[in-house]
Order: C-alpha cells, then sequence, then structure tokens
C-alpha cells in the first residue's frame, strides 16, 4: 500500500446465513479523510459497517486499522482497538441521562483521560452540557445524533463509522450533522467512514466515495469526480 | 391499635427478606430476561456452608461472611458455567436450566447435609423490643434483618448510581448493543449480575433461615413471596423489589394477623395472581414504554 491507512478493507466477504451480502469489497481510507458510502437500499452499506465493527462476522478477507487485521475479533475488542460505530436509528439509551451516555462511551478510557474527554465534549456541544442531567429520551432526533456521535468520541477514536447520521432529520439538522463531521475530520484528524442515503449531502463534505450495488464496489473516487458522473449518478445514486 | 403496630413492623422487617430475593431476581432479569428459579436453593445452599462455618468456628459472623462471599461465587460460577452456553438460544431454554439447577441444588444439599430440619441461629436476640411497656412485635434480630437488607439495597443503589460498574451494569440491561459498540464487556457485566443477585439471595438466606429452620427445600416458599414481590415492583425495578418487598410483607402480616396465620403462602400466591391480572408490568416498571 502506497500510503499508511487509517482503515483498510480487503476483499471483505459477510453475510447473514448463507446469503452473501458483500462480496469481495475493498476500500482504503487515508487518515483524516472522509468516504461516503453510497448506494441505493440493499447494497451492503450497512453490513459493511456492521461487518468492520464485528456485530457481523466476515466469511473472508481483511479490516486492517493501521495496519492491525481486526477482522472476526469481537465487537467490543474491536471499539478498544480505536473504531467507533454509530449505527442507523437512534443508538441513545433514553433511560441514561445525557451525561451518563457521554459517559459511558468513555469508559475504555483509563484514569483522567475520562473526565478531560468528557470536559472536551461539553466544550464542543455546549448544547449537551446545558441538558447534561436530563434524560437522553427528553432529546429531539437531531439532538440524538449529536448526541451518540459525541459518545462515540469519548473514546477517543480513529476511526469513526457513521451509519445514515442523516435519517428522518430536519433539512436544517441534516446541514448541522454534516457540518459537525466535516469539522470532526478538519480539528481532530479523524477518519470517518460516512454511509448515506443522502448522496448530495454526503459528497458535499467528503474526500472519497465509494458505490456499492449488490454487495460490490461498482465505483471509487475522489468525491468531487463521483458528483460530476452524471450518468453514475443517475444510475445508481438518484440526483 | 398496638396489634396493628406489632403486624406492620413485624410485616415490614419479614418483608425487607422478600425484599433481598426480589432484588436478586431483579439484578438477574434486567441483565438477561432470565427469571432465575434457582435463586431460593442458591440461598438454601449459602445458607448451609454458613451453618458448616457456625457449627465448627463458633462464630456466626464467620458463618455469615462465607454465606456472601459464597453467594458472589456461585453466582458467577452458575451464570458462566451453566447460563452462558444457553445465550442466543430459545429464552425456554436458560428458565428450563434454571429449575434444573434448583432440582439439582435442592438434590446435592439432601446427600451432603441430610433431609432433617436443623436451627440456624441468629444474629442478635430474638425477644421482642418493647417502648416503654408497648411491645413491638419486633426483636433486635429483625431490626438487623431490615437494617442489614436496606444498607445493601443503598449500596447497590449508590454503585449503580455513582459508579463505572454501575453505569456498565444499568448500560448492559437498558442496551446490549449499544454498550457492546462501546466498548462494554458484556459477558463480565452478565457474570457480575450473577454475582451480586447471588450476594442478594445469600443475605435472605441467612437472615430468614432463623426462623424457617434449615433444610434442602428451606427457602422455596420464601422464593415464592420474593418472587411476587418483584412481580408487584416490576421485576425491572431495584426499587421496585424493595417496595414490592415491604408492601407484601406488610400485607401477608395483616393477613396472617387478622385472618390468620395457616395460610400465608396461600395468600401470597393470592396476592401473586391479582397482580398479575390487574397489573401485569408491576407498579414501578417502565418495560411499557420500552422496546424490547
Amino acid at each position: 500500500m502506497s500510503e499508511a491507512a487509517a482503515l483498510a478493507v480487503e476483499d471483505l466477504v459477510a453475510g447473514y446465513g448463507g446469503v452473501p451480502v458483500l462480496e469481495a469489497v475493498s476500500l482504503t481510507a487515508p487518515p483524516g479523510t472522509i468516504t461516503a458510502v453510497l448506494g441505493a437500499n440493499g447494497a451492503g452499506k450497512t453490513t459493511l459497517l456492521r461487518t468492520i465493527s464485528g456485530l457481523v462476522r466476515p466469511r473472508q478477507g481483511r479490516v486492517l486499522v493501521d495496519g492491525t487485521n481486526l477482522a472476526r475479533r469481537r465487537p467490543e475488542d474491536i471499539t478498544r482497538a480505536g473504531v467507533a460505530h454509530v449505527p442507523e436509528g437512534q443508538g441513545v439509551v433514553t433511560e441514561l441521562t445525557i451525561e451518563e451516555n457521554l459517559r459511558l462511551g468513555g469508559l475504555i478510557r483509563r484514569g483522567p483521560a475520562r473526565a478531560a474527554a468528557l470536559a472536551d465534549a461539553y466544550q464542543r456541544f455546549p448544547l449537551l452540557a446545558e441538558r447534561k442531567r436530563r434524560q437522553a429520551g427528553t432529546l429531539s432526533g437531531g439532538e440524538r445524533q449529536i448526541l451518540v456521535i459525541a459518545r462515540a468520541l469519548m473514546a477517543a477514536p480513529r476511526v469513526l463509522l457513521l451509519d445514515e447520521p442523516s435519517l428522518g432529520l430536519a433539512p436544517r439538522m441534516v446541514t448541522q450533522v454534516m457540518d459537525l463531521v466535516r469539522r470532526l475530520r478538519d480539528d481532530t484528524g479523524l477518519t470517518v467512514l460516512l454511509v448515506e442515503q443522502n448522496a448530495r449531502s454526503a459528497l458535499a463534505i467528503a474526500d472519497r466515495g465509494l458505490v456499492l450495488n449488490l454487495g460490490q464496489v461498482v465505483a471509487s473516487d475522489d468525491a468531487t469526480a463521483l458528483a460530476a458522473d452524471v450518468a453514475l449518478r443517475r444510475h445508481y445514486l438518484g440526483f | 391499635m398496638q396489634e396493628f403496630l406489632e403486624f406492620t413492623l413485624g410485616g415490614i422487617a419479614v418483608g425487607m427478606i422478600y425484599a433481598a430475593i426480589a432484588l436478586s431476581l431483579v439484578l438477574i432479569w434486567r441483565g438477561t430476561r432470565i427469571l432465575n428459579y434457582s435463586q431460593g436453593g442458591m440461598a438454601m445452599f449459602t445458607t448451609y456452608l454458613a451453618w458448616l462455618v457456625i457449627r465448627d468456628t463458633g462464630s456466626y459472623w464467620a458463618g455469615f461472611a462465607v454465606a456472601l462471599a459464597a453467594g458472589v461465587v456461585l453466582g458467577s460460577v452458575l451464570e458462566y458455567a451453566v447460563i452462558r452456553p444457553t445465550e442466543n438460544k430459545a429464552p425456554l431454554n436458560a428458565v428450563i436450566v434454571t429449575i434444573g439447577l434448583l432440582i439439582l441444588l435442592e438434590g446435592a444439599a439432601g446427600i451432603i447435609y441430610g433431609g432433617q430440619y436443623r436451627s440456624f441461629p441468629a444474629a442478635f436476640s430474638i425477644k421482642g423490643l418493647k417502648a416503654g411497656s408497648v411491645g413491638l412485635g419486633i426483636s433486635a434480630n429483625d431490626v438487623f434483618t431490615a437494617a442489614a437488607v436496606l444498607a445493601a439495597a443503598l449500596i447497590l443503589a449508590l454503585v449503580f448510581r455513582y459508579t463505572a460498574v454501575g453505569l456498565r451494569l444499568r448500560a448492559a440491561a437498558f442496551a446490549p448493543a449499544v454498550a457492546r459498540l462501546l466498548g462494554v464487556r458484556i459477558g463480565r457485566v452478565l457474570t457480575l449480575g450473577w454475582a451480586l443477585a447471588g450476594l442478594f439471595g445469600a443475605l435472605a438466606g441467612v437472615l430468614v433461615t432463623p426462623s424457617t429452620f434449615l433444610y434442602p427445600n428451606s427457602m422455596d416458599s420464601i422464593f415464592v413471596l420474593g418472587f411476587t414481590a418483584a412481580v408487584i415492583g416490576g421485576l425491572d425495578s431495584p426499587v421496585g423489589a424493595v417496595v414490592g418487598g415491604i408492601v407484601l410483607g406488610v400485607v401477608l402480616s395483616y393477613a396472617g394477623g387478622y385472618l390468620g396465620s395457616n395460610l400465608v403462602l396461600v395468600y401470597g400466591l393470592a396476592a401473586l395472581v391479582l397482580v398479575l391480572m390487574v397489573r401485569p408490568t408491576g407498579l414501578f416498571s417502565g418495560a411499557a414504554t420500552r422496546r424490547v
């Protein structure tokens, strides 16, 4: 590999039961970049993230984070190795307070790093600081999305896997969440794999893009090149 | 009036024992959605160990400590060795396994210690306390019983609320998939839940046995009443378990006192059926509002 990838996926084959969903998917994400993972429903985008984070066991292939192969490890160990997965939908633990949700994300850190991470989160997200003692269930959809991203950051991950962060959000919130992801890359050098239905918004902030169709990579290029490819857009991305 | 006072205080004291059993059931239910039918058998077994230690050393407190420690060990070992293999199988498998454990523990106790009734000492005097000339219906040992369970429940509440371990326990109970993705080692957390359940069961065992005698089935009826208390509290809620225990203890104490004490267990079962019919989610459960 020419440059050291923060995340490299090689020939990943995975699925549920006997049905393969990913058929030899490969990708390379350099440190400090956003890679948009695009494609229609059922293309395998979510399965790709679930396989990287260990929720689905790959049948073949490797998942390299900073050169270490994490394939077939348990999700909790993959998280501890620096991969944060924010799954689709609301992963907020509604019965816990906002602060408890955040602390939960930082539990794998040791000693003073835990408290420092919490202080960082409150500085970055004043909205969460204001309401830290409230039940997380009282937050709106957009606020919950910000909370789960903030919670994932508590673990100081190298790689952030974001699954459909714009799902169900009002357009104004979508912009906010996308801005947040872009700032995280710029400020902290985080490497992001961003799965989105909303291809236009995703490509607007991404460095690279990947189009999946029926479990295979059909296109992989700079985000601007993908956004400019009219045939590809019409065929796979719907805009 | 004095009768009423005696029945009330006596009911609270007994209710705290139901509360301890209820807490042990809730701790396991929250984490694994398994109803541990072997909880009474585990408590009986640890009480036998306490009985052995007290007989050989003459020290009640040595026996007390051994029972609690044995409860922690027994709970963890059973979860790791017997319950974990049923994970990801049909829920009924785990239920059958815990019933099997109950039969095994009671059978083993019969083989090892024999089936005869043995007396088990109380920590403090069992003579009725008086306020002035008014009998209160409870003894110093009853006060100790209530205080011990209350203290243990308070410590548990503080651990749940303020420690990292408590946060892991709660997160694993509410949202295990999310907790795993945040690096929580769910297996360890479940083992810890069973260990804590073993602790509360063992505590109930040593506290109740002075008034029931010790024999292989000695915890059966206490288990049923503890289960009733847990159901009243909603099975999900530690606070509900304690309140459910006290409510059940007091209600049964009135029933036993005013209607006759022969049928207390029947009243308890009637209360269980009534709660399940009228409010099956219990008084304190958030289950109705939660996705499962």
